[in-house]
This record gives C-alpha cells, sequence and structure tokens, in this order.
C-alpha cells in the first residue's frame, strides 16, 4: 500500500517536474554569452574533452585579459555526447539563454548540417573552424556559416598534393592506389567528391572503406586494406576510431608512414595508446599542431593553471586538441571584437552584429603575436563571399613520442576548389530557395 | 467520489461502444486535448516547444505506432527506427521530386512507403516469435541503414549523404514557429492516436491480441495468422513512417542516416515496454517519460548541486543522467511490470473508492 502511493507520488512528481524544464537562466547584463556545446562523455569524448578545455580555458584568459574592451564573457556548457539530436537541444536551449547567444561552435558535422537549417531562423552564426560542410564557403549562399581555417575539401586537396610531393609530382599518382578509411557519416563522407575530382585528374584509383558508428570494429576495413595494398590511406576518423585504427596497421602490418590522417585524425589521444608503434603516422595539421611553448600557451598556464583556475590537466595544455580549442574561442573572440569597433566598443553585440565581425574579419601577424598566437597560426581575413579565409596547412609526424612538422605549408587549390564550393552551393540554394546575396547586402 | 460513474446509464448501443463509457474520463481527454490546442501555445517558450514537446509529440506517435505491433499483436520488433528512416526519405524524395508537393501528401507517402517496407520484414513473423522475430526484423534495420548510406538516389546524391527540406507549408500556413511545428504535429497525434484507438477496439484489433495471447488458439478459432499479423506490421510501420517524417522534416530540418540508427529501435522499444504494453494512452506516457527525462535531469542536477554547494562538471552531469535514467528504469519496471499505463489505471481505480476503500 504505503509502496503503491510512493510509486503514484513519484508518477505525479515526474509528470509535475516536466512543467519546471523551462531553462533555469539568471542573465547579467554587460556579459557576452558563449555557449559551448562539449562532448565531455561517450566514444568521442578522448577527443572532445581537450578541444572543449582549450575553448573554455581561451575564453576564461580573456576575461583575466580585461575582456573584450571591458565586456566580460560568460561561458556555458552543454553536454551532446556527439548526437544530432542532443546538439539540436542544447542550441534550442542555449540560444536565448543569457541574453542571447552570440556564436555556436557544434564541433560536429552533423549536428552542423541540422544547426544550418535553424541559425540563419534565429540570427545566429556558426563558426565552424575545420569542420562543417565544405560548400558553406561561399558566403554568398551560406550567410550564417563560417568554416574558418579550412574545409573537408581543403584537407583532401591538400592531402593529394603531399602525396603526390612525395612521390614526385602530381602526375607520378597516376594508377596509384589511396584508400580513404572513413567515419561513415556526413563527417566521412565530406572529402569524397573532391578525392573523386582528384582522382580522375590524376588516374589515381580511390578506394572508398567506410567504417560504421562509433568506429571500434574496423576487422573486415583492414583485411581489404591487407588484400588491396593500398599506396596510400587517409583516416577520415573522429574519436575512438582514430586509435582503432592505427592499432589495426600495426595489426595489419600497414606501414604508418603511408598513412595520412585529417586534420581531426593527428592528436595525442589517438596515437597515445600505441606510441612507439605509431610512429611514421601522419596527419594533416590545421596549421597548428602541438605548441606548448607558444606564448599564448604559457600565459594561460601562468594565469589560470596555476591560480587554479585552469580547465581539465595541466600537461594537456597545449595539445593539438587543446590549442584547436583555444583557436576556435580565440576567432570567435576576434570576430566580436570586429563587430564592437563597428557596433560600439564596450557593447554587448547581438548575433547579427557578430555575424558582421566574422565576415569582415582581418588576422594580421601583429594582431595574432598581440594576442599570444605568434607561431601558431598564419594570418588570415574573411569576406563576404569568402566564409573560410586562407586555407593554408602543414603535415606532421607522430615520432613516437610527440608530433613534429614533416612539411611545408600547403595550400588547397583555389582552381579545384572554387568551382565545386560554387556548384555545390549553387545547388543547396536552389533546393531551399535561397538567392545569392547582392553587393548590396554584405556592407549591411 | 469524484470520479464514480453511478448514475451513469448507457441507454443506447451507441453509448455503450464510446470510447470513453465513463463521463469523467470523456471531459478529462476532451479537456486535455482543449488544454494541448488551445492553452499550451501560450504558456511555453520556444525552448520547451522545440526541444521537448515537439520531440516528444513525434516519438509519441511513433511510439503509438509501435504498440500497435508490440503491445497489441505481440511481435516484437526491432525495426521502429529503419521504418522511421523509411518514411523520412520517402516523404524526403517525394517532396524535391514532385514539384508543388503538399507537404501533408508527402509525408503520408511517407507512410505508405514505410507500410511497404514494414510488411515486406514482417513475412518472417509468420515462421518466427519472439526473441528470434526480434532479431529478424534488425535486418530491417541493418538493411535500410545500408541503403540510404549508400544507394545515392535516395538521398539525391549530396555527397555528404546528408539531406534537408525547404520550407514547410499547408495549404498558406507556413509552419515556421515553433508553435505552428507543435500544432501541427499535435494534429497527427491527435489524428493517429483516435485511429488506432477505434482500430485496437474493432474485429482486427481483437484479432491482434488474439494472437498475441495465443495464436495457435486464434488460428483455430478461425483468425488468419497471415492476415493478422501482416496487418499489424502495416498499420505500425505506417504511423511510425510518418512520425519519422516529422522526425526529418518537422524536428530536426536536415538528417542523416544515424539519425534513425538502432538506437532509434530500442528507445521506442522501451517507450512501449516502460508506458505499458497494449494501451495508446501508455504510449504516450512513455514517449514523454524517455524524451523529457533525461532533459530534465541535465538541467535538474546542475541547479540541485548548487543548492548543496556542489558544482557538477559537465561530464558528471552527463554520467549521473545516465545512471539515474537507468535506475529509475529498473526501478519503475519492478515496482510496476506493466507500465505507466497501469499506474494510470491504479490510479483511477483508487479515485473510485475514495474515500471508502472497504
Amino acid at each position: 500500500m504505503k509502496l503503491h502511493k510512493l510509486m503514484l507520488g513519484t508518477a505525479a512528481a515526474a509528470l509535475g517536474a516536466s512543467a519546471l524544464l523551462a531553462p533555469v537562466a539568471s542573465a547579467q547584463a554587460a556579459e557576452q554569452f558563449f555557449p559551448s556545446l562539449v562532448y565531455r562523455t561517450g566514444p568521442y569524448a578522448p577527443n572532445g574533452t581537450p578541444f572543449a578545455n582549450g575553448y573554455s580555458d581561451y575564453l576564461r584568459l580573456v576575461n583575466e585579459r580585461g575582456g573584450i574592451n571591458g565586456v566580460k564573457i560568460k561561458v556555458e556548457e552543454c553536454e551532446t555526447g556527439y548526437s544530432t539530436a542532443r546538439i539540436v537541444e542544447c542550441y534550442e536551449r542555449l540560444k536565448g539563454a543569457n541574453g542571447g547567444a552570440t556564436v555556436f561552435q557544434p564541433l560536429s558535422t552533423g549536428g552542423t548540417f541540422a544547426l544550418t537549417e535553424k541559425a540563419p531562423v534565429d540570427k545566429i552564426p556558426l563558426i565552424t573552424a575545420g569542420l562543417g560542410r565544405s560548400e558553406s564557403a561561399d558566403g554568398g549562399v551560406f550567410k550564417w556559416n563560417f568554416p574558418l581555417l579550412g574545409t573537408y575539401w581543403v584537407a583532401a586537396d591538400t592531402l593529394v598534393q603531399h602525396v603526390g610531393n612525395q612521390a614526385g609530382g602530381l602526375d607520378k599518382l597516376k594508377g596509384k592506389n589511396i584508400a580513404l578509411i572513413y567515419h561513415d557519416s556526413a563527417y566521412g563522407k565530406e572529402p569524397i567528391p573532391l578525392l573523386q575530382k582528384r582522382a580522375e585528374m590524376h588516374g589515381f584509383k580511390l578506394t572508398l572503406l567506410p567504417v560504421a558508428h562509433p568506429g571500434v570494429e574496423q576487422k573486415a576495413t583492414w583485411l581489404q586494406v591487407r588484400r588491396d595494398r593500398p599506396d596510400y590511406v587517409f583516416l577520415w576518423g573522429w574519436g575512438v576510431m582514430n586509435s582503432t585504427a592505427i592499432k589495426e596497421a600495426v595489426a595489419t602490418g600497414y606501414p604508418r608512414n603511408k598513412m595520412y590522417g585529417v586534420w581531426w585524425s593527428g592528436a595525442e589521444p589517438d596515437v597515445k595508446d600505441v606510441a612507439a608503434n605509431a610512429k611514421g603516422y601522419n596527419a594533416l595539421a590545421l596549421q597548428h599542431g602541438a605548441e606548448k611553448d607558444a606564448s599564448v600557451v604559457k600565459e594561460v598556464l601562468a594565469k589560470l593553471h596555476d591560480q587554479g583556475k585552469g580547465t581539465g590537466p595541466r600537461e594537456e595544455v597545449g595539445d593539438v586538441l587543446y590549442m584547436r580549442g583555444l583557436i576556435s574561442a580565440m576567432l570567435a573572440t576576434e570576430g566580436m571584437r570586429v563587430a564592437q569597433a563597428k557596433y560600439g566598443k564596450g557593447k554587448v553585440i547581438t548575433g547579427e552584429q557578430m555575424r558582421w565581425g566574422l565576415e569582415n574579419m582581418n588576422l594580421t601577424d601583429i594582431g595574432l603575436r598581440s594576442l599570444g598566437f605568434g607561431g601558431v597560426m598564419r594570418t588570415t581575413s574573411t569576406s563576404c563571399s569568402d566564409h573560410m579565409g586562407a586555407a593554408w596547412v602543414r603535415v606532421h609526424t607522430w615520432n613516437g613520442k610527440a608530433w613534429e612538422f614533416t612539411s611545408d605549408w600547403l595550400e588547397g587549390d583555389r582552381k579545384v576548389l572554387d568551382p565545386m564550393v560554387k556548384t555545390t552551393a549553387d545547388k543547396y540554394g536552389a533546393e531551399k530557395g535561397i538567392k545569392r546575396r547582392p553587393a548590396s547586402d554584405c556592407n549591411a | 467520489m469524484l470520479y464514480r460513474e453511478n448514475g451513469q446509464f448507457k441507454t443506447s448501443y451507441r453509448a455503450d461502444q464510446s470510447i470513453f463509457p465513463v463521463a469523467q474520463d470523456r471531459w478529462f481527454v476532451w479537456g486535455l486535448v482543449a488544454f494541448a490546442f488551445f492553452v499550451v501555445p501560450f504558456i511555453f517558450d520556444d525552448y520547451f516547444f522545440l526541444a521537448i514537446l515537439i520531440p516528444f509529440l513525434i516519438m509519441a506517435l511513433a511510439a503509438v505506432g509501435v504498440n500497435i505491433l508490440v503491445g497489441y499483436c505481440g511481435q516484437i520488433s526491432l525495426g521502429s527506427g529503419a521504418f522511421m528512416a523509411v518514411g523520412a526519405y520517402a516523404a524526403y524524395n517525394a517532396m524535391i521530386r514532385v514539384d508543388g508537393m503538399p507537404l501533408i501528401v508527402a509525408l503520408l507517402i511517407g507512410g505508405f512507403c514505410a507500410t511497404l517496407a514494414g510488411m515486406l520484414f514482417g513475412i518472417p513473423s509468420l515462421r518466427v516469435r519472439g526473441l528470434y522475430l526480434a532479431v529478424a526484423t534488425l535486418a530491417a534495420q541493418f538493411f535500410w541503414d545500408w541503403a540510404f548510406l549508400r544507394v545515392g538516389w535516395f538521398t539525391n546524391y549530396t555527397p555528404s549523404g546528408s539531406v534537408a527540406v525547404g520550407k514547410l507549408q499547408v495549404l498558406n500556413w507556413t509552419i515556421d514557429s515553433p508553435v505552428d511545428k507543435y500544432l501541427f504535429c499535435l494534429g497527427f497525434l491527435v489524428v493517429f492516436a483516435v485511429l488506432a484507438k477505434n482500430l485496437v477496439r474493432s474485429a482486427i484489433g481483437r484479432n491482434w491480441m488474439a494472437i498475441r495471447d495465443m495464436d495457435v488458439a486464434a488460428a483455430v478459432i478461425g483468425i488468419r495468422p497471415i492476415y493478422a499479423k501482416l496487418s499489424a506490421f502495416a498499420v505500425s510501420s505506417f504511423m511510425v513512417g510518418v512520425a519519422g517524417g516529422l522526425w526529418g522534416f518537422v524536428y530536426l530540418g536536415s538528417w542523416e542516416p544515424a539519425a534513425f540508427d538502432v538506437q532509434t529501435s530500442f528507445q521506442l522499444l522501451f517507450m512501449v515496454i516502460i508506458g505499458g504494453m497494449g494501451s495508446i494512452m501508455g504510449a504516450i506516457m512513455g514517449a514523454a517519460f524517455i524524451i523529457s527525462l533525461p532533459i530534465f535531469l541535465n538541467q535538474f542536477l546542475p541547479v540541485l548541486g548548487e543548492l548543496v554547494g556542489v558544482t557538477i562538471s559537465t561530464a558528471g552531469v552527463s554520467h549521473a543522467e545516465y545512471m539515474i535514467f537507468g535506475a529509475l528504469i529498473v526501478w519503475f519496471l519492478i515496482v510496476e511490470p506493466h507500465g505507466l499505463a497501469k499506474l494510470w489505471s491504479i490510479a483511477k481505480q483508487k479515485l473510485r473508492v475514495w474515500p471508502f476503500p472497504h
């Protein structure tokens, strides 16, 4: 009897509680709100966590430095577990919280696809630095997307260039076999059209080997690698898929120095488990690698971690994905600085103003050095039509203990990329009934 | 006392056959529907609509569909996620390939295609039963996952395999605000719930239940198993397919096959089990439980932590959410194996005899 009463009570409480679900927000004026969609749990946590730590640390550092023209930054994290439905939920939860979100950085290509449909309605820009949909570099159609620093097509293009250089010229790729081992999702499939195009241009054979989410089961894939012995393996993995792939390569006996990962497959969590055996494994670096000596890293250590205010373990500060988080946050706050210069210094800006800021960014050498990013990344600038900016990458190689750069700067070939970006963006525009933005819209 | 049918006499067959024979039930449900249509749109904010109510309504629709198959006909299916995917992709293809295709027709086409897929993958149910059937229906999940990932035609050859739909419009009603979307989904749920409720009280519903309770005996008294089982698969898949279309079109807006993975199938099955097998109301309550409880925990735990002066990390909240959610499911199943719907009917019984329970 009592048990039943308790039970009924709980059921009633559960129903009543759902009425309390409305977001609990206590807004404070004069703070710029940066929502942070993170995944610190699930199969992608090993890679999601350092990124989230870097993102959070940089925004704290900005506050330690006195904010952007005096405007402090407020951060709120929302755990997504890399699930698209949860990313949408977090987006809806945070978009209006704390006086309105400034910018979202989903760190998930599937999530980017979903949010791309929502951002124009809510007038909140999306930064997808080094991820997202490649055609969104076209600002004429994708007004609210900013795939800053590089897209997957840039990654695929530069990888082909790099292996071409290794072979002694792109024409030497003729007849070679390149296998793409990719995460079977929107993320992993992004580079395929570009690789197919390059395969047509240079006459190499492209073998597509998908790996199902979450990527821990790759036996069949590597059996095929063992059988075909491709000349190069490109790895488009994320989370546990990366370390599994490298372990399988060791087991299969595939030479690690013939393996090239995208910039999401080239960080410490991916190779740490195998350490010495992963020696020779290459990956793209989205401009930066592990940057333990950068002045921004020293500043983070001095102002945050030494004071006990840092996020995550101290020894991971300056690791590859930590740096990616740091840079992603920096791109956002710099966009905010540009927007403030136009719409009022020391004021809280709206999402629309932020969008203008991101579109008119110009990160110079002096600017980067003053922020502590000297030597970490190159200059870049965006415009109304170009939402990506400079597309520079390097290749770094795991030497058994650390990542070190093994190539010169490479740039995505605009002659190959631009027509593809334009055609695909136009196709999207036609499907959605979006007209290309006229020049007058750019100054608005 | 409040809830008593004393004095309510049924004087016609019509009254005897009504869905809610007790007047209080009737008023309550009418009140609830009226509340959902006329009051809810004015009292909640956008977040509540977009993140909780809309996914709840869509999943409730799917759960009602799954409940017809699992709860009423006794055929355990793990292919529901796939049928949702079929509905979503078929509706998408109908939209983009036919100019001026009306939204509702596209969604119904999605449901129809899911029906065909459901019947096809329901054929093994004529030979295998119970857990074996569950495993057999997993084939549907894997097959459709594969098809939407690999066959370019389904996704209109988009490079990433992710598809999106444009503006949603029914006649002159543009569905873009959260309230519009909510009302649109609510409309579907109400219509289909009434249809389902009437189906399960009709001859065909009794056929399903006879098959569920003992298929040999049902066959002996003249019920054709092939007809009963496949019709259950068809009706169930139709609803699940329409729900899939809504999930893609209204809730996500843009989706890839991973949006309908095997996890979705499990979730739907859990909704039915927790809500109560063989109850329309139970399916809806189960959906509410599975959809809103994790989100509630996710937001409530940090607040609770602050009250007692503990800051819980983002990861900590997420882990705690899983643990508490899991524990609650186990607890509910132990204290009431027949699900939330049974709790509901116990509550009604208590109200009926109150204040003199003996």
